[in-house]
């Protein structure tokens, strides 16, 4: 999907391709900063920016107070002033704090203007239950962004997508939720070194199959996957779709997907009422009846905070087995 | 008292003319409202005048305003004519924003207004950012919010001061501190009601000031511009004024303010008094004075007849504008 023919690819991490995009994009364009805590000279906390700082200086890498919502409002009017801010969150529960400044303003900006003004702000920032973290540090909260006008929200779920998604968001006018699964940052892929974009809107289609179709977001990708391989050996041909942004949502995919597999099954970690699953399911329902063949089934977190305790954590995220079950159950209907 | 000896004639005629041009704007406003020909919200700024005209006589199109729901008079100073301001409360397509935002959202990017807000708080940060902006590029432009005393006790007023302080951010802040948030008066909300004070917190200077003398705003403001271009960073201007008209038009004002307390502000009407002291020292004449009348008369009476005459925006463009042209 890259709009440039890409030749050179290595193997790096998820945060390290997201990282050359930032880099590749800050050199070409002055007018880029980023905004965050320990994202100066410490590099972020999840190496977001490491060595950046040395490369462009404290005015374009701004380590600030605790004030989430008081440097999203500053980038808010820098935006509109004709800078290109980047939010670094390092977790994405802290974007909470900082709601009114998001929605009121960030997602309203172009509108409000008539789009006289441009607001193109990334906020990134890392998401998902992993390791542990507990109730302040593992939320997702995409779906609350999907609801409303203005925003794109994009869920990488590999290297060569980060990079290219990433580069998307900071060449584009409009404000972008970068979110990052903990779970996914440590992966490696091939990417290449040159810059490329992948639009938004584009899903992937990650495997092809024939059997059911099943649309799995962010972390949940990898774990599909795992369980089509399993499934595989059995003879079981499942169709994996990744969305990459479920703002804009490439519905259109999933339809010709379900068109030839007849059922459908959304993985996402993420909680499940007024979610993602549930804008799919219904979307494929209006427009995709006759090609059903089986109720179209979602597999989500559980609709609780996220308890600390090991144990108590797995039983909250989907995990391959639980994944291979829901689909011999949509199998079985 | 300022020394209105030191500003030339010119400059106190464009003073009063732009003064004049806000109250007679928002009399035309009060009215339309009651004729129902606006069909949302309408704060008017009758009262407090002084203070936009004293700040923006120093801005150029590039530096970046920021206001509240009480934003009328802001716009008009930072340059938006009165007949786009008319036009937008009135919901018509040739308002500064189309249609799009009525009193509380008017944008005019094209003169460096960045939005009135329907928000008390935001305008703050926004211009903390303008200010971010101007350093990180080197425009040399500056930010300025507008806020009322309410929003000082927001927190985007604690965190816009302080990041623009750590940063030496060109901000300039001014509080209109009208002793009322709707119907609650500052010394209830607060056990420091001398906003300027505050500034000593941030390690930024804090300069208090008549708001309803034009030209002692107009001299602070000066100051802090100054301050702000040569890169010394923020200042906050608090100007203690008054609003004469209720909180929104069409809302019951008594009960928490006494008559006697409205006629002394009324008594210290800063386009009256102006006038007055300028024939008094005899800085200008009554009959500039008065052309200067008849000219803002007939500029109101045209932009009312223009927005009554304009059409309302295309309801097949009502989701335009979401995201970028280019993106879309
Ligand atoms: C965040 C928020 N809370 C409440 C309101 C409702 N509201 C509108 S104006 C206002 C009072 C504002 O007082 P002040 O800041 O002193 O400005 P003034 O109206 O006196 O000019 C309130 C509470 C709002 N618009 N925004
Ligand atoms: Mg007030």
């Amino acid at each position: 999907m890259s709009t440039t023919t890409a030749t050179t690819t290595r193997e790096i991490t998820f945060t390290a391709a997201a990282r050359e995009a930032l880099s590749e994009a800050m050199a070409a364009d002055p007018r880029i900063f980023v905004v965050g805590e320990g994202i100066g000279a410490r590099g972020g906390n999840f190496n977001t920016t490491t060595g950046l700082y040395e490369l462009y200086g404290p005015m374009r890498l701004r380590d600030t107070p605790i004030v989430e919502r008081g440097f999203v409002g500053m980038c808010t009017g820098a935006a509109m002033t004709g800078s290109r801010p980047v939010v670094d969150f390092m977790f994405v529960d802290f974007i909470l704090d900082a709601m009114g400044e998001l929605i009121n303003q960030v997602a309203k900006m172009q509108y409000m203007s008539s789009g006289r003004l441009k607001m193109p702000m990334v906020l990134r920032g890392c998401i998902g239950i992993s390791g542990a973290s507990a109730t302040h540090h593992s939320g997702s909260y995409y779906p609350l962004f999907v609801n409303i006008p203005g925003f794109k929200v994009v869920l990488p779920s590999n290297a060569y997508d980060a990079k290219g998604l990433l580069t998307t968001a900071l060449k584009g006018d409009d404000p972008v939720l970068f979110l990052e699964h903990k779970l996914v940052l440590n992966n490696k892929g091939h990417v290449p070194e040159e810059s490329y974009s992948i639009p938004f809107g584009q899903a992937a289609v990650v495997r092809e199959g024939t059997q059911a179709t099943v649309v799995a977001l962010s972390s949940m990708v990898k774990k599909v996957s795992d369980a089509c391989d399993s499934l595989a050996k059995e003879g079981i041909s499942i169709e994996l779709i990744d969305p990459r942004t479920v703002a804009p949502l490439d519905v259109d995919t999933v339809l010709q997907s379900v068109h030839k597999t007849g059922r459908l099954l959304i993985v996402d970690e993420a909680f499940g009422p007024c979610g993602v699953g549930a804008e799919i399911s219904a979307q494929v329902t209006a427009r995709g009846f006759d090609d059903l063949d089986a109720p179209i089934q979602r597999l989500n977190g559980v609709h609780t905070p996220t308890p600390y305790s090991p144990p108590l954590e797995a039983a909250v995220v989907p995990d391959v087995k639980q994944i291979v079950q829901a689909i011999r159950d949509l199998l079985a209907e | 008292m300022s020394n209105i000896t030191a500003l030339g004639k010119e400059q106190h005629l464009a003073l009063y003319r732009q003064m004049l041009e806000i109250r007679r704007t928002e009399e035309q406003l009060a009215k339309s409202h009651q004729a129902g020909l606006i069909p949302g919200a309408c704060h008017t700024y009758v009262g407090e005048e002084a203070i936009a005209t004293g700040v923006c006589a120093h801005l150029t199109h590039q530096d970046a305003v920021f206001s509240t729901h009480r934003g009328h008079g802001h716009a008009l100073a930072k340059g938006v004519p009165p007949r786009e301001v008319i036009a937008e409360l009135f919901g018509r397509v040739t308002g500064c924003s189309r249609g799009r935002g009525g009193s509380m959202h008017l944008f005019s990017p094209e003169v460096g207004m960045m939005g009135t807000s329907g928000i008390v708080g935001p305008c703050i940060l926004q211009a903390t950012g303008a200010g971010y902006t101007s350093k990180l590029l080197n425009t040399g432009n500056v930010g300025v919010a507008f806020f009322g005393d309410g929003a000082s006790n927001n927190g985007a007023f604690h965190e816009g001061l302080n990041l623009a302080a750590i940063y030496d951010l060109p901000v300039i802040f001014v509080c209109e501190n009208n002793m009322y948030a709707t119907e609650v008066a500052f010394s209830y909300a607060t056990r420091n009601t001398e906003v300027a004070e505050r500034a000593r917190s941030y390690g930024m200077p804090g300069v208090a000031v008549d708001g309803n003398d034009v030209v002692a705003v107009y001299e602070a403001a000066a100051e802090a511009v100054k301050r702000a271009r040569a890169g010394h960073g923020p200042t906050l201007i608090e100007g203690k004024t008054y609003r004469t008209r209720a909180h929104v038009e069409g809302m019951r004002d008594g009960g928490y303010r006494t008559q006697e307390e409205i006629d002394s502000w009324k008594a210290r009407d800063p386009i009256t008094t102006y006038r007055a002291r300028l024939l008094e020292a005899g800085l200008v004449a009554e009959a500039e004075v008065n052309a200067v009348d008849e000219a803002v008369r007939v500029l109101v009476e045209e932009a009312l007849e223009f927005a009554k005459n304009s059409p309302y925006p295309d309801p097949a463009t009502v989701s335009r504008y979401i995201f970028s042209e280019a993106s879309a």
